[in-house]
């Protein structure tokens, strides 16, 4: 099923938290279920870094299994027979919504560097366009991971009367120095990459495929945890029982982590990964709210629901607990649950039953209050 | 009392302390539950005084029941958790049966009447008759229905008598608005006729506390 698409001609430009705007602007996206009369049975869904809006279906590009079907379909927590589900492709993105590899109408040509800075609220921004044109005023829910879970923080903090209530997971306020750290490491393999062409690859018909993949082998990492990589691979050699002394994938951790990075350089666009890693890395609602982070939370009157995993290490629990306090010291009504997990990161894309049963429970509490 | 209230107390007999926390708590008001375990006493507040209520539970199976009642819980604990909230931010936070198993009492105590207007709390009493018998006839730490497990798995580790809360409350320079022992059978003894007696005949005790 191919993405449906929305473009947003030039009376109705994107205006970006830079001062700069794009038109004209495609958001390409995805629906599920039913949209009910009242149109008061909506959930959007907000996708990660390197996520897009194929949450259920087979990915048309990857053809693997939609990213969060575990939690979104029929019978499932986000149960599909009751709710409308929206995910779209972030701005800056680069599976149908416009981004640094889509063409610029003043060069005919792709943006590249052209393309404007990015942030999170213009993510959001983006995504109120779309609801906007879809004529949906309010949602029950938004729900994200990670950069998914920024741009939930987002929606409570800039457009906290369309939602009924929020779910951040694995996620934080700001991004911490550690994780600029890593970002800035991806981009500089990138960069690093002559096929790269100071962003210009695309019209030179090249392709920074090393950059890129070294990029994600790093990001994938922090991804996972010491305890995932120590039981998934250990010392184990690959396809071979002992060391052949050159540099070879000889360990099945460097051929897991070769076949990441080669795997995503055909889904993703280097440019995108740029934008959006830099975008996460600007993401700082404390130091927006003059240091106090209620402050950001004090016209959120609705429900939310953050939840953090005890193995996850770029999005460590205490970030989550940090929003919690903000949220209590602003009198919201908040849930807070620490999943015990050691899958790392990505536990919130994984089979963790206890997050599953947490918004399983949460999102039909607030289907009774509001539906 | 209402048909609901004896509901659960026929339901949850060793939870008559929810009862009188119940009555204890004005209409329409914020409330704190520290320790909510699955969120029984903050539903029945919803549902019988429609407080604005509030939990803290440490186990994240717990939390999952409550968000499952549509209750608004954090995975937490008041020994680290509490400082986040704002002073004066509920008017009740309830601390029931948990005191006992806290590092420590006595600042716990204080941060109760920072974050709420009032408190209140609810003690197992070792002074209890049947602890008092167990202990000076076994000479062994007493195991009894209320404190049912041994002195080396029980989690239990400030245990106090309705005199010792009540000297601390003292310390505190905390009012004691209003104080309830519950007898075996969960009936009511007063503490007007003799402290002694409340000390020695009732298994718990709940307490309404505010700042003098």
């Amino acid at each position: 099923m191919p993405s449906k698409v929305v473009t947003f001609g030039p009376s109705q430009p994107l205006l970006l938290e830079s001062g700069k705007s794009i038109s004209p602007v495609t958001i390409a996206y995805q629906t599920y279920g039913k949209l009910n009369a009242k149109k008061t049975n909506v959930i959007v869904i907000c996708h990660a870094l390197t996520g897009d809006q194929y949450v259920i279906e087979d990915n048309p590009t990857t053809n693997r299994p939609g990213w969060w079907k575990r939690l979104v379909g029929k019978g499932k927590p986000i149960d599909i027979d009751k709710y409308f589900v929206i995910c779209s492709n972030v701005i800056g993105g680069c599976m149908g919504t416009t981004g640094p590899s889509s063409i610029n109408p003043k060069t005919n040509k792709p943006y590249a560097l052209d393309f404007p800075m990015i942030t999170i609220n213009d993510m959001v921004k983006t995504q109120v366009m779309l609801l906007d044109h879809l004529e949906i005023d309010k949602v029950l829910s938004v729900i994200g991971g990670s950069m998914g879970g920024m741009q939930v923080l987002e929606w409570m903090t800039s457009y906290p009367n369309r939602i009924h209530s929020a779910i951040p997971i694995a996620t934080a306020a700001y991004h911490s120095s550690q994780n600029i750290a890593f970002n800035e490491v991806g981009r500089q393999a990138i960069m690093a990459d002559p096929e790269w062409c100071e962003g210009l690859y695309i019209d030179k018909k090249k392709r920074p495929a090393k950059g890129l993949s070294v990029a994600r082998m790093t990001a994938h990492i922090t991804y996972l945890s010491e305890v995932v990589l120590e039981e998934k691979f250990g010392r184990k050699f690959q396809d071979r029982s002992s060391p052949t002394f050159t540099f070879d994938a000889d360990f099945q951790v460097e051929s897991y982590l070769r076949h990441q990075g080669s795997n995503f350089v055909d889904r993703f666009d280097a440019n995108s990964y740029l934008y959006l890693t830099r975008c996460m890395d600007y993401f700082d609602l404390i130091t927006e709210n003059k240091g106090v982070l209620a402050n950001a939370f004090k016209d959120f009157k609705s429900q939310v629901c953050v939840i953090s995993f005890t193995g996850d290490w770029l999005f460590p629990t205490s970030e989550s607990k940090r929003i919690v306090h903000a949220l209590n010291a602003s009198a919201a009504n908040v849930s807070f649950v620490d999943i015990e997990s050691n899958k790392g990161h990505d536990a919130f894309l994984l089979n963790e039953p206890n997050m599953l049963n947490a918004i399983d429970g949460f999102i039909k509490a607030v289907e009774s209050k509001n539906c | 009392m209402d048909i609901k209230n004896n509901k659960i107390k026929s339901n949850s007999a060793s939870r008559v302390d929810f009862v009188v926390i119940n009555n204890m708590v004005e209409k329409d008001s914020r409330i704190l539950d520290i320790g909510c375990d699955d969120g029984t006493l903050l539903s029945m507040l919803i549902d019988s005084k429609s407080v604005d209520g509030r939990g803290i539970e440490i186990s994240s199976s717990k939390v999952n029941k409550c968000l499952a009642k549509g209750l608004s819980v954090v995975q937490g604990d008041a020994d680290s958790d509490l400082v986040g909230y704002p002073n004066e931010s509920f008017d009740y936070v309830v601390l029931s049966q948990t005191i006992q198993s806290m590092l420590d009492p006595y600042s716990t105590l204080s941060e109760l009447l920072r974050v709420g207007k009032k408190a209140i709390v609810s003690i197992p009493n070792f002074g209890y008759w049947r602890v008092r018998t167990y202990l000076s006839i076994f000479g062994k730490m007493p195991v009894t229905p209320s404190l049912p497990q041994t002195w080396y798995n029980t989690k239990n580790i400030h245990l106090c008598t309705i005199k010792d809360f009540l000297e601390l409350c003292e310390m505190l320079d905390f009012k004691i608005e209003q104080a309830v022992a519950l007898d075996r059978k969960g009936k009511q003894i007063s503490f007007a006729k003799s402290l002694w007696a409340a000390n020695l005949i009732g298994e718990q005790a709940v307490f309404l506390l505010s700042k003098k």
